[in-house]
């Protein structure tokens, strides 16, 4: 990037940059070769599974363990669930988010430095899991999505950045917007909003991950395994080999590894599949304004 | 209303009423938000109350008894919180000594491409696995390094060599733990880095190349410096942080073998409570563990005042 017209003719290729591609190209190896043997095996047949030799490639691609998969109802429900945990949660924290944000960043606004500092404090000390626990129980929100909503509906980290980003917008465009007759509202909606785009497409990105990811919330807090996400399920069969031990049914054998394999497969699709699309947003340095605060 | 003259007083209240008026809309925005903190956050500050009783479920907030300080004095007495402090401390300086070195590396390495197509690639590849939830990680780990089916060990087995039990035996829980972080968040790590390094002057590099200077010369006296106060700043906050050892990581590589080693705050906590019961002990662990977290944070706050940067709070 830096002053390579000028000097151009300084940059030619050195053994030290052959020395820095080298190295990161064996770190991003690394990086990446789990993500792939996990895909390639899990379309492995039963004979390389059960097989003492290690084998990058399959032998031949077998997909005996999707099939299965698909035809096991658990699959999809979990897939289901995780995603309506997923949506509806975002917006919860979004909305929320949001919400909390715009009117303290007003610095006119009475109370605001009470409120931020009721804030803030809850950055440095919290109850911890079990007063938090017996918070939800007694609303009586076990059982229910709703515990895995709202206890962590507002992250006061996202909502401080972005309370310090709509503040560094340019107070005329509020006043403007006032003197127009907007509303607080229309305020919020036409104007702060778009303005933040960014910062707002970022957090959402952070809060639904954070959704799809997590799994503790789930194991705390609902007790019915017919409603729990997919990372639950899978943390399930993996370490406790419940749920799948070797499965011999009608599709014929197939190794317990190569049914762990395509659920995580399955587990991680989604953020592959959305990956690509806003990776460029960090790569493009959005993110790092928020990072940085 | 009527047309009456209005004492003074009353003047002053109506205008009051006519300024607070005009932020009722932004008030009503606050009420979710406000009523989020209270409960969720400040209700459970008030049920750390429940440490210094003997609280049951069955009996509930207002049927069980007050104990003073019996949990702590047991607490204080007992070798476990030895042990968690010793895990913690011990997975905390492994984090610091083995990972955190590395985004900084990295974010060097990336810094010195030149190719851009290449450079967007190892980007985002080095990021992905930030977005990868720790049930997707541990569940690759537990069959790459099985010690019967997995890949790894079949690897090493090809070339002769018997793989250790790295899932089972103690004395690998924590480098396990520490390589499941370099794996996960090194990449994601070099964004502030790479933040702070992109702002750097791009005349001090054609100076420097006037003068001679050689790459690593330029690195040493030049991107070095340029992210030397980030590096004091993110080497801060991590000690701020000392007592978070990562809860959702640790419980899904915790067994019964690598207990003594693996167990930390949050993992016994959720055990105590939850498994067997304990409410009130348990959240005197919890408790003991917040308030250090808060004297750490900001204790590490004031140190990053005093090295002149803004601080978080």
């Amino acid at each position: 990037m830096r002053a390579q017209q000028g000097v151009s003719r300084l940059h030619r290729i050195t053994a030290f940059d052959c020395v820095v591609i080298l190295i990161l190209s064996l770190v991003t190896l690394i990086c990446i070769i789990p993500i792939l043997y996990v895909i390639t095996a899990s379309v492995a047949p039963a004979q390389d599974a059960t097989a003492s030799n290690f084998r990058l490639l399959p032998s031949y691609i077998d997909w005996t363990a999707y099939q299965y998969l698909i035809s096991s109802e658990t699959l999809f429900r979990s897939i289901g669930v995780s995603l309506f945990i997923t949506v509806v949660g975002t917006v919860i924290n979004m909305v929320l988010t949001v919400l909390t944000a715009f009117p303290l960043s007003r610095k006119t606004l009475p109370g605001r430095r009470f409120l931020n500092l009721m804030i803030v404090f809850t950055m440095l000390f919290n109850g911890g899991m079990i007063p938090t626990y017996l918070v939800v129980s007694g609303l009586g929100m076990l059982n229910t999505y709703w515990a895995l909503w709202l206890p962590g509906a507002i992250s006061a980290f996202n909502m401080i950045i972005l309370r310090n980003s709509i503040q560094g917008l340019p107070e005329e465009l509020i006043d403007a917007a006032k003197m127009d007759g907007c509303g607080e509202w229309r305020t919020l909606s036409t104007i702060v909003l778009p303005l933040t785009k960014a910062s707002l497409a970022t957090f959402t990105l952070f809060y639904a991950v954070a959704h799809w990811n997590s799994y503790f919330s789930a194991i705390l807090y609902i007790k019915n395994t017919d409603m729990w996400p997919i990372q639950v399920w899978l943390r399930q069969i993996v370490m406790e080999a419940g749920g799948f031990g070797d499965t011999i049914n009608d599709i014929g054998y197939i190794p317990p590894q190569s049914i762990q394999y395509a659920v995580i497969v399955f587990a991680t699709l989604p953020i592959l599949l959305v990956y690509p699309f806003v990776q460029r947003y960090f790569t493009k340095g959005i993110l790092v304004g928020s990072v940085k605060g | 209303m009527k047309p009456t003259a209005p004492p003074l007083a009353a003047e002053r209240k109506r205008k009051r009423w006519a300024k607070f008026k005009t932020f009722i809309p932004l008030y009503l925005m606050l009420i979710p938000g406000i009523l989020y903190f209270v409960i969720f956050r400040y209700l459970p500050m008030a049920g750390v109350s429940i440490s210094f009783m003997d609280y049951y479920p069955f009996l509930g907030f207002t049927g069980s008894k007050w104990v003073g300080l019996k949990h702590f004095e047991r607490l204080f007495s007992e070798p476990l919180l030895w042990q968690l402090l010793r895990n913690t401390i011990i997975l905390a300086l492994y984090n610091i000594v083995l990972f955190f070195p590395l985004p900084i590396l990295l974010a060097l390495l990336i810094n010195e491409v030149r190719a851009q197509k290449f450079k967007n690639t190892v980007q985002s590849i080095l990021y992905l696995p930030h977005f990868i939830s720790w049930v997707v990680v541990a569940g690759i780990c537990y069959n790459l390094f099985s010690p019967t089916a997995g890949a790894v060990t079949k690897l090493l087995a090809g070339f002769g060599v018997t793989a250790p039990n790295v899932l089972g035996e103690a004395e690998w829980f924590r480098t396990l733990i520490t390589g499941q972080v370099i794996w996960k968040e090194s990449g994601w790590g070099t964004i502030i880095f790479l933040a702070a390094l992109a702002g750097v002057d791009v005349n001090l590099y054609e100076a420097a190349d006037l003068d001679g200077a050689t790459r690593l010369q330029k690195i040493w006296h030049i991107t070095l410096p340029a992210i030397r106060s980030t590096i004091i700043i993110m080497l801060i906050l991590r000690l701020g942080s000392f007592m978070d050892s990562g809860f959702e990581q640790i419980y899904l590589m915790l067994n019964s073998t690598n207990r003594s080693v693996g167990e930390v705050f949050d993992t016994y906590v959720y055990t105590a409570a939850l498994i067997n019961g304990q409410f009130s002990y348990s959240t005197a662990v919890g408790l003991f563990k917040s308030v250090i977290n808060m004297v750490l944070v900001l204790g590490a706050n004031r140190i990053a005042k005093g090295f002149g940067e803004e601080g978080v709070y």
